[in-house]
């Protein structure tokens, strides 16, 4: 009997990388997100540029104005002589930050004063604003520090910062791994759910259901395929994230390679309902759509599942993707084990338990 | 003449409102996807971090350091959560149960009380590296108030000698106060729900007829190119000002994003938008003249760049050079400007002319290339 | 423009038109410096097999292709130059007329007043005339998506005729069209052209149709290898078409005898006779012809159009290369064991019956024919033999399988072949051919010698690495049959195998399948062809769901004679039963 379903899935492979159409749906998104998400996605900020209204010329102004131009994040693109003047810069976005240091800085600064610095951020892209608030303290904390403890002063405590597993933070280590996630799912589900609907808008449908495969066979030859796709998609992402963008790949490939075997079952599952559901490839790609829209926007992919309201969180559980990026996130960067994934692994093998089933019902039902 | 280029024109507009009555994909395309991208994202989409779990391991507890946890208590962005020892909170940490360590090490009172820099040992989890930044932030500024309350509460022993007796801060968002991302999610969003019904819903719908063979029947009646073209337009130019109209009024009403601008540069500032995402659409589908194809280019190219390079979420000066030249030929990234400033800024011509002229030249360009590209013959 | 009062005279005129398309890198020609004109008036018919080039003349003429090279004027007017001109002056309509399916009749009617830009005073009047013919009148307010196959066709026609134009071109009207259907359109088609003189060129593959032009075009190839009058044409071939019979010997195995003989052009069988052509200068006795079989009978014939082409198609050497060996080894007597049983068999769809109550039963060996109009239940009753739908009632045994019971043995024994010679386009024939044998569950050298066999039976070799979707109609049929045939079924279920393809290529087929027939297969078709149901041993015609009449063509056709049809044709007969079944109140 496995031979049949053999010539089956050598059948839908070869179909697959012949079709001009399913080759482009196979290489063009995934390069084309690989680009984009690698490059264009990321919320570190770079020359993010600022005003200064320096009402105070003295050399401790000065020094601090050096402390932001220093760093690659802030770029100096105007300096003012009023604060009237910081409005229209900031509204007209040619800056997106403003610092504006008072005319009693540095006296107050020797007198022992807390001298006023005034930050100033554009929140009309809120994310931007505080990550460049958050940048801005900590340049004047360094400041603050530095001076304090060239004028012999001291400071009662001290804020040691280190950050695990991302030291610098970059966020492209954050968002590579989850792409590897994200394009095993895309592929794998437009692969298994279009497969179907292909072959009923061919008219070969028919031819298969009269040979002796049974539906199980069918479903078996038509997921494989799938299976296969998504693992050659993940490696191939899974180099490129590491040879090409450099992330570190710390955890052990084998639990990776069994959480997205897991992981790609579980969408294969999702696939085939839809397949089974869907009558045109038309049907497919929008049932495909109506599936992968949600599950990337709940999965922690880009924002967290903890900042999303009680009730959405509830729904993330039934998202196998969500489970797949923390694996995939863990093994990267956190060198996780086995068993500290294990949770994540049931989860998904449940999800894919409970679709094939589905799977194959509506499947039965659908073609006798 | 003019009287019989309109009857044909008024007889293919019908249609194409018949049609769209009749077919309820391209009316959920319209206002149901909107509204669901809309609550999805809305809801969703949140980068504001509040109740962080942060793991604290006190060594040796005293006042002081009660002092300091109950001010992270008591700040809304922290969740603390005590932990016997650091083996354990970095176990926590390891399972993803808490964000950060907080560690005060048993010289903490002692440095706090005598020499000073009493150590703090923050230890991030940079899995989520934009998060950590978040936390680090808040950490910072949580940290600050802190020693400034200490200070007002102990008195200055020696002026100068904290950092917020160094300097005081004052950081201001401007527009978005409370640092809410739906305010600025919302408005850009609304320039994705856009481009898909201009872009997506032409391209499709154009394909269909050539699918079905229609396209074929109209262009040997005596209808001209032009009208054809502009009996496209118009019902979607419509349509798609319709979704608008749902997503804006979702914004202020479901939402709460405060609506700062004028209505009429919204609209106006929309149309244009509209004139090239129509015109996209157009293209793509005298390019591919089935609805896979078409369905495929369309979000490849006007669905994926409207989000990502719109500086809708992700800024758009921190990309490297060559992407970010890229942008400029991303419609969306105008009408994102034009959006995010009418609502949360109000406006502000300096930001709206710009991007307006933008919004023509691109609208121009792509209208007049679908112009050239459509022709009345199948070959 | 200059004015040429030879080419004026002339409805469309066309000279040494040249257009070649490029596919997946490769130039193809679709015509090869074609020149021909259509007279004005009457029914000019464009003739020829799938692939001749019909559609692209049709599109060039209408203005919506641009030649390569060449000229083509139609009714005066340059369309290379002027094309807008050309589609305000003509009516088109193409193969699939692009009705609006979410419109009404109505509405679509309106739409194409609007484009042709008809004064709302002067519709009414042209509406009513439009409707009255084509018998649209009481469903002007359904949506066209809802019309059946033949509504359709007509609601296209009268869209077209919004404003009557001086030519109408029509693309293959009445394909996919079931006869009581087609004989309607012609009924339209004689209406415009004898009362409105308006001018009509139409293109189709069923060659009885040609009959009813006033003159034809013959394309094959993309050149015109004949024209003129077809009955001219067909007068030509007098004194040399024969129905032959020959007591004791079986039509098919006679049919394969006379198809071997040096001197016969074509064999076919009809009803209990088989129809034959001699070549030219052939004799034509029973002596000749039929060494072997001294006692058969022969009888001269009027001749008819279709021989005409065979005879041309025969000059252009493509006949040769497709005969194909009559069948080597029939088995003597037929079984009388019944390999289909079908009883009460019924389907519903909610409240509507799709089948109802139909019994037959077919023997071994046997040609079994599925006929009836569009949405007589046929396709629905042929997709619940195959096992593709669950019947909602009744007893359903194939191969002496319950299919209920036990479908995937059942399977195993059946062979299918799907309308539209569906393959997986992607693959190369090989690649088909491998896949299909393997899900059959054929493997290692039995695998081997299927293929093989395949590929020289059908003359596939050469193709074996062709990608299948680049294949000519002709060999996607035969790599259907293959497919269908790997595993030796006993079974064979053939769901309107000849559909689009030319007349040579049909032959050929029915040689192989009757073939079949004679070593034992047993054979099930669907088929619109009205003559292919004479290759048929017995026949079932069905309408909206129900047996009609089952039994040999020749009792079919019985049933048909009246004194105003002494000798009916099956079309004729497929007519009159239809008809008797929808409107008693007609036929009495």
């Amino acid at each position: 009997m496995f031979s049949r379903v053999l010539a089956l899935i050598v059948k839908e492979l070869l179909a697959l990388l012949k079709d001009p159409k399913s080759r482009m749906v196979l290489i063009g998104p995934p390069l084309m997100q690989l680009i984009v998400f690698g490059y264009a996605a990321t919320f570190d900020l770079n020359q993010v540029p600022f005003v200064v209204y320096n009402a105070d010329t003295s050399a401790a102004s000065r020094d601090l104005i050096a402390h932001f131009t220093g760093t690659p994040t802030f770029r100096l693109v105007a300096r003012v002589d009023s604060l009237a003047q910081i409005p229209a810069l900031i509204e007209g976005r040619k800056a997106v930050m403003a610092l504006a240091i008072d005319a009693r800085f540095t006296r107050d600064l020797l007198t022992g004063q807390p001298a006023p610095v005034e930050v100033i951020v554009d929140g009309r892209n809120s994310n931007t604003a505080l990550i460049a608030l958050g940048y801005a303290n900590e340049i004047l904390s360094d400041y603050a520090a530095s001076w304090a403890s060239q004028h012999g002063a001291r400071t009662p405590s001290a804020l040691v910062m280190r950050a695990r597993y991302n030291p610098n933070l970059e966020s492209r280590w954050f968002i590579i791994p989850g792409i590897i996630a994200l394009l095993a799912q895309v592929v794998t589900l437009l692969v298994v759910a279009l497969t179907v609907a292909r072959e009923r808008e061919a008219g070969t449908f028919d031819q298969l259901l009269v040979t002796p495969l049974r539906p199980v066979d069918i479903l078996l030859g038509k997921g494989i395929p799938g299976l296969i796709i998504g693992l050659a998609e993940a490696t191939v992402i899974l180099l490129a994230a590491v040879f090409w963008f450099g992330v570190p790949l710390r955890g052990a490939v084998g639990v990776f390679y069994l959480g997205a075997v897991v992981f790609i079952i579980a969408v294969i599952g999702i696939g085939l309902l839809i397949s089974a559901l869907s009558a045109t490839q038309q049907q497919a790609l929008l049932g495909a759509f109506l599936f992968m829209v949600p599950s990337i926007i709940l999965s922690g992919f880009a924002t967290p599942i903890a900042n999303m309201p009680q009730a959405v969180q509830w729904l993330t559980l039934i998202n196998p993707l969500r489970y797949f990026l923390v694996v995939v996130r863990s093994v990267f960067l956190q060198a996780a084990s086995l068993a500290s994934l294990s949770t994540e692994i049931a989860a998904m093998a449940a999800i894919g338990c409970v679709s094939l089933v589905a799977a194959t019902v509506m499947f039965r039902r659908r073609v006798y | 003449m003019s009287i019989r280029i309109s009857r044909r024109l008024r007889g293919l507009v019908r249609k194409e409102f018949v049609q769209i009555r009749r077919d309820p994909s391209s009316l959920a395309i319209a206002f149901l996807l909107p509204a669901l991208l809309l609550l999805l994202f809305g809801y969703g989409v949140s980068l504001d971090a509040y109740h962080v779990r942060v793991g604290v391991v006190v060594t040796q507890p005293t006042a002081e350091t009660a002092s300091f946890t109950s001010h992270l208590q008591h700040s809304p962005y922290f969740a603390p959560v005590a932990l016997p020892d650091i083996q354990a909170a970095e176990r926590a940490i390891g399972r993803r149960e808490i964000s950060a360590i907080l560690w005060l090490r048993e010289d903490f009172t002692r440095k706090l009380l005598a020499s000073g820099g009493a150590p703090i040992g923050v230890m991030l989890d940079g899995v989520d590296a934009n998060t950590a930044r978040i936390v680090e932030g808040y950490l910072q500024q949580t940290w600050q108030t802190w020693l400034a309350a200490r200070a007002a509460e102990v008195g200055q022993p020696v002026p100068g000698a904290t950092i917020s007796g160094a300097l005081a801060v004052t950081g201001r968002v401007w527009f978005n106060p409370a640092v809410q991302s739906r305010d600025y999610l919302v408005p850009g969003l609304i320039a994705v729900i856009m481009t898909l019904t201009g872009a997506l819903l032409t391209a499709l719908v154009i394909a269909r007829e050539w699918e079905r063979g229609t396209l074929e029947a109209l262009m040997v009646t005596p209808v001209s190119l032009r009208e054809i073209i502009v009996s496209k337009l118009a019902p979607y130019f419509v349509l798609g000002m319709g979704g608008m109209a749902v997503s804006v009024a979702m914004a202020v009403w479901l939402f709460h994003v405060p609506l700062r601008g004028s209505f009429a540069v919204l609209v106006l500032a929309a149309s244009l938008f509209m004139g090239a995402a129509l015109g996209m659409g157009l293209l793509i589908s005298s390019v591919a003249r089935n609805q896979f194809v078409a369905g495929q280019i369309a979000i490849i190219v006007t669905f994926l760049p409207a989000f990502i390079l719109s500086g809708f979420i992700f800024d758009i000066g921190s990309m490297p050079e060559p992407i970010r030249l890229f942008t400029y030929l991303v419609a969306a990234r105008y009408f994102v400007a034009i959006l995010q400033s009418v609502f949360l800024a109000g406006d502000v011509w300096s930001v709206i002319l710009p991007n307006a002229a933008a919004l023509v030249a691109m609208a121009a360009i792509f209208l007049g290339l679908a112009r050239l590209v459509t022709r009345k013959r199948l070959d | 423009m200059a004015r040429n009062p030879e080419t004026d005279a002339a409805a469309i005129a066309i000279e040494a038109v040249v257009k070649r398309f490029r596919e997946r890198g490769r130039e193809v020609p679709a015509l090869k410096a074609l020149t021909a004109t259509v007279q004005r008036g009457g029914v000019t018919g464009l003739i020829g097999p799938d692939g001749a080039g019909k559609t692209t003349l049709m599109r060039l003429i209408a203005g919506l292709l641009r030649p390569d090279s060449g000229r083509i004027t139609v009714l005066g007017i340059d369309v290379r130059s002027d094309p807008l001109a050309v589609q305000g002056a003509i009516g088109y309509m193409p193969q699939r007329f692009g009705l609006y399916e979410d419109l009404t009749v109505r509405e679509n009617l309106d739409l194409y007043a609007d484009l042709h830009d008809v004064d709302p005073a002067e519709r009414q009047a042209r509406y009513a005339e439009l409707l009255h013919m084509t018998g649209l009148a009481p469903f002007t307010a359904r949506l066209a998506g809802k019309l059946s196959g033949g509504m359709k066709q007509k609601l296209g026609l009268a869209c077209t005729l919004v404003r009557a134009p001086a030519l109408l071109l029509l693309d293959e009207p009445t394909v996919g069209v079931d006869p009581v259907s087609r004989r309607e359109l012609w009924q339209i088609i004689d209406t415009l052209t004898r009362t409105e003189g308006m001018t009509v060129l139409l293109s189709t593959a069923y060659l009885d149709e040609a009959e009813r032009c006033r003159s034809v075009l013959l394309m094959h190839e993309g050149t015109l290898i004949g024209e003129g009058d077809p009955k001219q044409r067909t007068e030509t071939m007098g004194g040399r078409s024969f129905h032959v019979d020959a007591e004791g010997t079986g039509r098919r195995r006679l049919q394969a005898l006379l198809a071997g003989a040096p001197g016969v052009l074509d064999a076919v069988i009809q009803g209990s006779h088989v129809r034959i052509v001699t070549r030219p200068g052939a004799t034509a006795t029973v002596e000749a012809l039929l060494p072997t079989l001294p006692g058969a009978q022969l009888v001269a014939v009027p001749p008819r159009f279709e021989d005409s082409f065979i005879d041309l198609l025969s000059e252009h050497g493509t006949a040769q290369a497709k005969m194909a060996p009559p069948p080597v080894d029939p088995v003597a007597a037929k079984d009388e064991q019944d390999e289909i049983v079908v009883e009460g068999l019924t389907r519903r769809f909610g409240d509507f019956y799709a089948v109802k109550d139909v019994s037959f039963r077919v023997r071994r060996g046997e040609i079994f024919g599925l006929l009836g109009a569009n949405g007589a239940g046929k396709s629905t009753t042929f997709r619940m033999l195959c096992g593709l739908l669950p019947p909602s009632a009744g007893t359903l045994r194939v191969a002496g399988v319950d299919l209920r019971a036990a479908a995937a043995a059942a399977r195993a024994r059946i062979g299918y072949m799907a309308q539209r010679f569906s393959l997986y386009g992607d693959l190369s024939v090989m690649q088909n051919l491998r896949f299909i044998s393997a899900a059959y569950g054929l493997g290692g050298q039995r695998q081997r010698d299927r293929i093989s066999w395949a590929l020289a039976e059908f003359e596939l070799a050469a193709l074996a690495d062709a990608t299948s979707r680049d294949l000519p109609l002709g060999y996607k049929q035969r790599l259907a049959l293959a497919a269908a045939l790997m595993h030796e079924p006993d079974i064979l279920f053939l769901d309107e195998p000849t559909s689009g393809v030319d007349p040579l290529a049909r032959r050929e087929f029915w040689r192989r399948i009757n073939g079949l027939a004679e070593a034992g297969v047993t054979v099930l078709v669907t088929t619109h062809f009205m003559e292919e149901a004479e290759y048929c041993d017995r026949l079932l015609i069905m309408a909206q769901g129900q047996v009609l009449a089952e039994g040999t063509s020749e009792s079919v056709k019985a049933r048909a004679r009246s004194a105003a049809l002494p000798e009916p044709t099956m079309e004729d007969a497929f007519i009159a039963l239809v008809q008797a079944a929808i409107h008693p109140e007609i036929a009495a």
